[in-house]
């Protein structure tokens, strides 16, 4: 039987429960209004007492009011049917609740994540006798572009036997698909779905090996200058309007991975909206299939409750572990991880415990570091690699780098994209500082062009420092060229226009083949009669080199192009 | 029929407690004190004790005030009869005219299923090219003016409002000073909005915590009128003085604050306002715009910081004009796209020069020599400050952008201005 207790006091989505019997952390409980019933997450225990965090509105609640325990952790349905869905953070599906409540969003309503009635394609992969244990493939299902795999549950303990597998045929969500029996003897059925406990991390693999190979953005500061790793992790952070959003916008649309999942936590719905409306239109070049279906989307906007904002993050890693699982490369985009946190600052403050930096819990780095390393390329017990790279903005209290949350990420990450206020006044996009940012990744160019590209755009910015001490008159025209040259390559390497249909997205082959165009400039030796000769002759190249920008690759234009900026170096006396 | 208490056991700031049972949380409730009544939230519950936060404020209370819970959270009465009509911060008549009637709205009601918002899409024209051309504002945008206080917000506000094209206008004041709501009023009433328009005014004078139900009290009047198919703008002025008043009743309640006092939901707060902006498929739209007074002039002040984090873009209103850098409409390139093929070039290439005209000025300012490109960029400022940025400029956006062109022209070669070689051979002006 399960236990049950009595709301004694309520503090915004607080409750504080008294209860007769067992409770256990995290448990999931429900308060009852009249026939509402309000989930809720077991945060604390003290005594007779527990303190719940409530995933709703708890208007309306009132000392006296039933609660009811659940025994339950804070569970996903994990099975087929999970991509091209948009879940709210307790893995609510959002246009089914629409269809139910309408316009608004209502407490109380919880639906079921994946449709029991849709049929799905089975195959065996394993037959009677065979031995296997928990995350091992049983069988699989089409699930759009993707063979989903249907595993063995995860919270299976020990070896088990297959007793009993389906034929090939069409099966529902919970039709039992194979009978396993473990090494005690019993036999269990399953299906095609199962859960699991977000805050739990899935490590069913033989090891981790370390992130090597990059995983391409198609931004082309990301991947020449501070790459991403499959399997990596990163971080954005930047103040409000500095393109945190738009980054991960571009990046879930180009990314070179099989699945992205896009945990949208405590920011705007709008933001979200863009992605759910036009996925379905936009075809993914690698596939030729639209972009929805290998996209889930996990949004718990800043005006829905704020403690399933917390859960949100846990929900989406949990769903990027499933699909790893079948050995393939995910991507998880969560914006914004500061919301989160903040989240977790709510309930600490709630709950009245000790408040360390700027309010936060003294938690708050163990918590960030815990969730980024459930990122991870692993080898499977069949031999397949699976992946998860987990990219998170932070947005920063006014904009300062030097607060809890930017600097417990900046600990546990791969990559450091930091995007600068003065950059994105500047209208300079992408606006991550090429001077700040770092990343212990491998990157798509030759190393040696690298070095050169980072010691002109060092030394540019100095002599940029320079002139403001002692003016233009006071620079010789030598490092006037080399401002001039570190200008360039931002304006037509760094900066990349994210609403151009080619300049959009680089390719790693483009990116290879520009970027070392670039560094043949960056190292020809330039003659210029004097400052406004080499000024305007850059003005004239990077014009030049931002249209050759907008031109498909491999076109007529393109080559025309590339020989007109040719022509432009010969006649400054270069040669590339 | 419901319990009345007669005892407070316990005063502090604008928060009492009463003993009592049965009560529910944001349940509201009527307390007469000697001094006259006013209207109580429920805040927190502990046990047999309920905190209430007095919106009248509890100056002057006496232990033995007379407390009536009403048995339900705030509601606001709806109907097409509030159109003209003018309220208090908590939606009493303010005009002489009879108590509203109709259909009772809870206010701070559930948010918008994300599922059943569309993509903004209609540009709002303003004739204010900072607008219009740099940082253009789109129907159902929630968007914030940061100033400091004494610049003109207001105006500048009113303005926007006469020149959208919405069906209702809904005003929510914050600890407005009467000069300003009077202001309001009378231009509504001279261009003939009033009678499309609802107030809902909160003035310095009153009680500070009665502001904190205006933007609740709007935007819920402004959902009913949206959910009817009606485009609705929403002005509140000043949200600082809504963040000030929660901070107020946080420190009462003993929060732990986060920054300078503010509580730690500040934002989560701020975002449950903001958020109500929509565009509802199949049904209307909630535009918002809102005054955000910025103390010390500092934008990363918790209230600005925090309302940038959340609003789609803002706007900076400094020495009487929009500053192009800082401001930002975030739902510009839903629009600005299908507007004329041109726009986003001369957005781009004008605000990129800008830039360098502003560094330009900061070289001049150290007596460094100004180079050939420099004379060009300090007569390009001139000009852009003069013809685009001042706001006594008001032309549609199609001759804004003919006028960035001849600016453009006026001062530089084609190739100096950054904008794409395809646009440039179309648009650039042939010289006489
Ligand atoms: N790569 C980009 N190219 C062009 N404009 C951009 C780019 N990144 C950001 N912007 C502009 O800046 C605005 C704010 O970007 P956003 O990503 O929403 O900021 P943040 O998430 O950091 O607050 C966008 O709406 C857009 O107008
Ligand atoms: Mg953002």
């Amino acid at each position: 039987m399960s236990t049950t207790g009595r709301i004694v006091g309520v503090n915004g989505n607080m409750i504080t429960a008294a209860f007769e019997g067992a409770v256990g952390q995290n448990e999931v409980a429900y308060a009852h209004i009249g026939e509402l019933r309000l989930m809720s997450e077991v945060v604390r225990i003290r005594g007779r007492y527990a303190d719940l965090q409530v995933f709703e509105d708890t208007t309306g609640l009132a000392v006296g009011n039933p609660v009811t325990f659940t025994g339950e952790l804070l569970s996903v349905e994990l099975g087929p049917g999970l991509l091209g869905q948009v879940f709210d953070g307790l893995q609510n599906p959002l246009p089914q609740l629409a269809a139910q409540c309408g316009f608004f969003l209502q407490r109380g309503v919880y639906l079921p994540a994946l449709s029991r009635e849709k049929v799905w394609e089975f195959t065996p992969r394993v037959k009677t006798g065979d031995r296997v244990t928990a995350g091992d493939t049983l069988g699989v299902v089409p699930e759009g572009i993707f063979e989903h795999a249907i595993m063995v549950p995860f919270r299976f303990h020990g070896s088990h036997t297959v007793v009993d597998i389906a034929p090939a045929g069409t099966r529902r969500l919970e039709d039992v698909v194979a009978r396993l029996r473990d090494e005690a003897g019993t036999e269990r059925d399953v299906t095609m779905v199962q859960r699991w406990p977000v805050k739990i991390p899935v490590e069913l693999f033989v090891e981790r090996l370390r992130p090597a190979e990059p995983l391409v953005t198609k931004v082309r500061i990301i991947d020449t200058l501070f790459p991403v790793a499959r399997g990596g992790t990163y971080c954005i952070p930047g103040p409000f309007g500095a393109g945190k959003t738009v980054l991960q916008q571009i990046t879930s649309r180009h990314a070179e991975v099989d699945i992205v999942i896009i945990a949208a936590c405590g920011e705007r719905a709008g933001e979200v909206v863009e992605t759910l409306r036009e996925f379905p239109h936009l075809t993914d070049p690698r596939t030729g299939r639209t972009l929805m279906e290998r996209t889930t989307i996990i949004c718990n906007t800043s005006s829905m409750p704020v403690a399933a904002r917390e859960a949100s993050v846990y929900t989406a890693v949990t769903l990027a572990e499933y699909y790893r699982q079948m050995g393939l490369h995910v991507l998880l985009l969560a914006d914004s991880t500061s919301r989160w946190a903040q989240a977790l600052r709510e309930t600490s403050g709630r709950l009245e415990e000790i408040p360390g930096e700027e309010a936060f819990p003294a938690y708050l780095e163990s918590v960030i570091a815990g969730f980024y390393e459930r990122a991870g390329l692993v080898r499977l017990r069949d031999g397949r690699l699976g992946s998860i790279t987990i990219g998170g903005t932070v947005s920063p209290a006014g904009g300062n780098f030097d607060e809890p949350v930017t600097q417990s990420t900046l600990k546990v990450v791969g990559a450091f994209h930091g995007l600068s206020r003065a950059r994105s006044d500047a209208r300079r996009y992408p606006a991550i500082d090429p001077l700040d940012s770092w990343s212990k990744y491998p990157s798509v160019v030759d190393p040696a062009d690298l070095a050169l590209a980072r010691d002109i755009l060092h030394r540019g910015a100095e002599v940029g420092q320079m002139m403001k001490v002692v003016g233009e008159e006071g620079t010789s025209l030598d490092d006037f060229v080399v401002h001039l040259k570190a200008e360039y390559l931002d304006a037509t390497y760094l900066q990349q226009d994210a609403y151009d249909a080619v300049d959009g997205a680089t390719s790693s082959e483009r990116q290879k083949a520009v970027f070392a165009f670039l560094a043949r400039i960056l190292r020809a030796p330039l003659r210029f009669a004097d400052k406004d000769a080499a000024r305007s002759f850059f003005q004239r190249l990077s014009q030049a080199t931002r249209d050759w920008n907008r031109m498909e690759m491999k076109s007529d234009s393109f080559r025309d192009q590339e020989a007109k900026i040719q022509a432009l170096i010969t006649e400054a006396g270069g040669h590339v | 029929m419901f319990k009345v208490y007669q005892r407070i056991d316990h005063i502090a700031g604008n928060v009492v407690h009463v003993k009592a049972s049965g009560v529910t949380y944001r349940e509201l409730a009527q307390i007469e004190s000697r001094r006259g009544e006013s209207l109580a939230q429920v805040i927190r519950l502990q046990g047999e004790e309920a905190a209430l936060q007095v919106f009248a404020g509890a100056r002057g209370f006496a232990t033995d005030a007379r407390t009536r819970f009403l048995g339900h959270p705030m509601q606001v009465p709806f109907s097409e009869a509030l159109l003209g009509r003018t309220f208090t911060g908590s939606a009493r008549p303010r005009d002489r005219g009879p108590l509203p009637s109709g259909q009772l709205t809870m206010i701070g009601g559930p948010s918008v299923n994300p599922a059943k918002r569309i993509i903004p899409r209609n540009m709002v024209r303003t004739g204010i090219p900072m607008i219009d051309v740099f940082n253009t504002l789109v129907e159902s945008q929630k968007l914030p003016i940061f100033a400091r206080a004494g610049e003109p917000y207001n105006p500048l506000l009113a303005r926007i409002a006469l020149q959208a094209e919405v069906d209702v206008i809904i005003l929510g004041g914050m600890g407005l000073k009467h000069d300003d709501y009077l202001f309001f009023r009378d231009t509504l009433e001279e261009s003939g909005a009033l009678a499309r328009s609802v107030l809902y005014i909160h003035t310095a004078a009153d009680p500070v915590v009665e502001c904190l139900l205006v933007p609740d009290i709007c935007l819920a009047v402004a959902e009913q009128f949206a959910l009817q198919n009606r485009r609705v703008l929403v002005l509140l002025t000043d949200m600082t003085n809504f963040a000030d008043a929660l901070k107020e009743i946080a420190v009462t309640m003993e929060q732990v604050p986060s920054t300078r006092g503010y509580p730690g939901d500040l934002y989560s707060q701020l975002a449950a306002r903001y958020e109500k902006a929509v565009d509802f498929d199949s049904a209307g739209s909630i535009t918002i715009l809102a005054a955000t007074t910025m103390p010390g002039d500092d934008v990363t002040h918790p209230v600005p910081d925090n309302t940038g984090y959340i609003t789609e873009g803002q706007f900076y209103l400094r020495n009487g004009r929009i500053e192009p850098f800082g401001s930002l409409s975030r739902l510009k390139q839903m629009v600005n796209g299908k507007t004329r093929e041109d726009h986003r070039g001369i957005m781009n290439g004008m605000i990129q020069l800008f830039a360098a005209y502003r560094e330009t000025l900061e070289k001049q300012s150290m007596g460094f020599r100004m180079s050939a490109w420099d004379n060009k960029l300090l007569r390009y400022g001139a000009r852009f400050e003069k013809e685009m940025m001042d706001l006594s400029v008001n032309i549609p956006l199609e001759a804004a952008l003919d006028l960035g062109w001849r600016i453009l022209a006026d001062c530089f070669e084609p190739a100096e201005t950054g904008i794409p070689g395809r646009l440039l051979d179309k648009f650039w002006p042939r010289k006489m």
